[in-house]
């Protein structure tokens, strides 16, 4: 038991879903919890943050955080994990690129609030009720990856990442068969590649006009792009086995780009434009910075709306 | 010296939280906090996206209950844009949403919320979670439950591409028919949730109705509130998931209100408290008079308990034996037990199975027309659901482009804040008393949110919200005097404030 590699998951700015990608490994998590001794996983297990303060530095084989960073407090856990831990895995999307609630960095936080609560009662940093100090943590204007806050050694991709990325790089730790530092887990190629669709795809591929994917039929065999729906499916890194195109729709860039791309939104729009025929195809896409960027705004070069934020 | 308790974080549920209880000189609570200290702002970043963007944005709001979201937006689209869904969607939709609901439901019992009772409550917070669980019901019966869970998350991933954050909602349907071979497995994976459900009856009853001393805490004071209580019920006033109008039950039982999901904003609407990210909701007409019970304040409740409660039966035959057995046991209806959460989750556990084998029976389920396009200009859409937590609305104008102008989102877990709220304190009032706390006590005030199975992510969908658990302890000046919290061992620790 003493022997174990110890290892947290935690999350932050995130919706849950990596847990339940973590609880997916159905068998396999049984197998993970005989390798090693899970120490904090608040979804299931009925440790407190004081057991994880209580820990020497490097204590941890591994942390495993998910979500992006938002508040004070997601601040605090992440720099804590990443002094108890050895290695520190950036878990999903969130962490990885900043996610879907990434998209708050076209608003600031006040938008924030302002959208939710009345403009004289906004929930405050610190109030008093009936005589008892209560304080909630700072929010700030800014959604950053993990990375943006705390050193990272490795980035597990996917929203959620899929049962096989996940049983890989649990395995690559266990093992010792890491590769180097930095590394995005999953393999460095365009999901086209592994496209159940891939042979569907005409090779001088032009898109005269692009559809809304709630405005036509989608073909269940053939390639999206060719069908003129927006698929990042070119843009995007592999690894997942295109789920959401055998649900019959497209790739919206969860797994984030391949190594060799800084700005996952920048290179998905060139890759599309490059195979609409004109500027007017393009035209057809309502919400450029929500199609490319969905996933991604915080890691991006510009990394928010340039309004007056804080960060 | 007055002293503050901090549970932080909460655990064992989705979300971050955690609770701060002030005690008096004589060390009696005084006063108990459900904080959650998340918010990420779904509803600002929504506007400007495409209105068929949102099944998928906003499931991302949870991924507990990603199906949930979903569906509500889905059924939101399908009002925004005025298209109905064919015959065959509608079945694949209600397939996968009831193969959803039997997955959550059973994740709650064996996961979330059952350690407290299989394990035991003040048992060793080591043991307290899903591996303790499998040590005491044995490995086999614990492979069945990962095995079947597998299953129907296949199910769902056959229909929506993936289990978590899925694909097929579109307005007017879904995105493809299922296959011949996938129904069949869709068949088979419903006969063995029948039973599988069965089987989850049957261990709650011998673990946990069989012992007094469960008995005794569900039907305690401490864990009992007489407030409304809602839920979506079909025409014979059965419980649904996925469609029907809503009911709203009294505290004495009797039918307060029936209301189509259109006229949600009549009947609900939202108060702010400035120690918390989440929003509570009440009931309207009757008003916020604070966290109080009773017929006068307008503090409802949703979720299994709620269902039952606001519903005249279950529209399965299984689970309408469930149900009898569950109010015949629990003195008529309504009832007002906090707890009795977990056996009305067993019980709804079952109907979703049933109801899953119903439609994958389904004749409609073969007809390969699954969408109808839509052609109306879109302006105002309205989708409603029961997500295992509760009631789940999904409300969005847009431009006549379709982006979003408006998306406004009243999830399952704000509709019960106030009475999670008021649930935590009750129990810390009558547990939490001078001296020693143990930390089997800490736990029972967790008890008191967990049988909600509250989910806090989506109860601050709309900020940074988060959920953790401690216990603070201060001075009458408000200063931190001591923290508590649980070890992994089971001891309390104490350190002393900054």
């Amino acid at each position: 038991m003493a022997d174990k590699p110890k290892v947290a998951f935690y999350w932050c700015a995130a919706c849950g879903g990596c847990e339940e990608a973590i609880v997916d490994l159905g068998e396999g998590l049984l197998e993970v919890a005989a390798a090693v001794e899970i120490v904090f996983w608040p979804v299931a297990l009925d440790f407190k943050r004081r057991d994880i303060e209580q820990l020497a530095d490097h204590s941890l084989a591994a942390a495993f955080v998910n979500g992006a960073i938002r508040t004070g407090e997601q601040e605090e856990m992440a720099r804590l994990l990443s002094a108890k831990a050895q290695l520190l895995f950036a878990f999903g999307s969130c962490a990885h690129l900043g996610g879907i609630p990434g998209l708050a960095n076209l608003f600031t936080s006040r938008e924030v609030l302002a959208t939710a609560y009345p403009p004289d009662n906004f929930p405050r940093h610190a109030c008093r009720d009936n005589g008892h100090a209560l304080e909630l943590p700072e929010l700030f204007d800014t959604v950053r990856p993990l990375d943006q806050v705390v050193p990272v050694d490795y980035y597990v991709p996917g929203c959620p990442p899929t049962p096989r990325i996940i049983q890989s790089a649990l395995q690559a730790l266990l093992s010792d068969t890491l590769p180097p530092r930095g590394s995005v887990l999953a393999p460095d190629v365009a999901l086209c590649e592994e496209c159940p669709r891939k042979d569907s795809r005409p090779p001088d591929l032009t898109v005269a006009a692009f559809h809304r994917p709630h405005q036509i039929v989608i073909d269940e065999e053939k390639c999206m792009l060719a069908q003129g729906i927006l698929c990042l499916g070119p843009a995007t890194r592999g690894g997942c086995e295109a789920p959401c195109i055998r649900g019959n729709m497209p790739c919206t860039g969860c797994f984030g780009p391949t190594s060799r791309v800084r700005d996952f939104g920048g290179k998905a729009l060139s890759a599309v434009a490059s195979v609409a025929a004109d500027e007017a195809a393009l035209e057809a896409i309502p919400d450029p910075v929500g199609a490319f960027y969905r996933y991604s705004l915080p890691a991006s070069l510009l990394r928010r709306k340039k309004n007056g934020g804080d960060r | 010296m007055s002293r503050r308790i901090s549970i932080d974080p909460v655990t064992r549920l989705e979300g971050h939280g955690r609770i701060e209880i002030f005690l008096d000189d004589h060390g009696e609570v005084e006063r108990a906090y459900l904080q959650v200290p998340e918010l990420r702002g779904f509803e600002t970043f929504c506007q400007g996206r495409p209105a068929e963007d949102m099944p998928q944005l906003t499931s991302r709001i949870c991924g507990v209950c990603p199906m949930a979201h979903h569906m509500a937006s889905a059924k939101a689209l399908d009002d925004l844009f005025q298209v109905e869904p064919p015959p065959a969607a509608r079945a694949i939709r209600e397939l996968v949403y009831n193969a959803f609901v039997t997955e959550d439901h059973a994740l709650h019992f064996y996961f979330l919320g059952g350690p407290d009772f299989v394990v035991g409550p003040s048992a060793p917070p080591a043991e307290r979670n899903v591996l303790g669980v499998i040590a005491k019901v044995g490995v086999e019966v614990g492979r069945k439950v990962i095995a079947m869970r597998a299953r129907l998350r296949e199910v769902m991933a056959l229909a929506g591409g993936k289990a978590v954050h899925p694909v097929l909602g579109l307005p007017g349907g879904v995105s493809r028919p299922l296959k011949p071979e996938e129904r069949d497995e869709c068949r088979k994976v419903a006969d063995e949730a029948v039973d599988f459900a069965c089987f989850t009856l049957e261990t709650f009853h011998k673990l946990v109705l069989e012992r007094s001393d469960y008995l005794e805490l569900i039907l305690s004071d401490a864990f009992t509130h007489r407030t409304y209580y809602m839920g979506l019920v079909d025409e014979n006033n059965c419980v649904n998931f996925y469609d029907g109008r809503l009911r709203v039950a009294a505290p004495d039982g009797s039918e307060y209100a029936k209301f189509a999901p259109n006229q949600f904003l009549d009947y609900v609407a939202e108060r702010v408290e400035p120690w918390t990210y989440m929003k509570f909701c009440y009931l309207k007409p009757v008003g916020w008079q604070g966290f109080r019970e009773g017929p006068e304040s307008g503090v409802y409740c949703v979720a299994p308990l709620a269902r039952l409660n606001a519903a005249e039966g279950m529209a399965t035959p299984l689970a309408r034996d469930a149900y009898d057995a569950y109010f015949a046991k629990l003195g008529g209806k309504p009832v007002h037990h906090t707890l009795a959460n977990h056996w009305a989750r067993v019980v709804e556990l079952l109907y979703a199975a049933e109801r899953m084998r119903e439609v994958a029976n389904a004749p409609e389920l073969a007809d390969t027309h699954v969408r109808n396009l839509p052609s109306a200009v879109p302006r105002e859409g309205i989708g409603v659901v029961e997500a295992p937590r509760g009631t789940l609305f999904h409300h969005y104008s847009t431009d006549e482009k379709g982006l979003i102008r408006q998306a406004d989102l009243i999830v399952a877990t704000q509709n019960n804040a106030a009475r999670i709220a008021m649930s935590v304190e009750k129990v810390a009032r009558q547990f939490v008393t001078g001296g020693d706390i143990p930390e089997g006590v800490l736990n029972t005030v967790e008890m008191a949110f967990r049988a909600y199975d509250p989910c806090f992510g989506c109860a601050t969908h709309a900020l940074p919200g988060s959920m953790p658990l401690i216990i603070q302890v201060r001075g009458s000046d408000g200063g931190i005097r001591s923290v508590l919290e649980r070890g992994a061992d089971g001891a309390i620790r104490k350190r002393s404030g900054p």
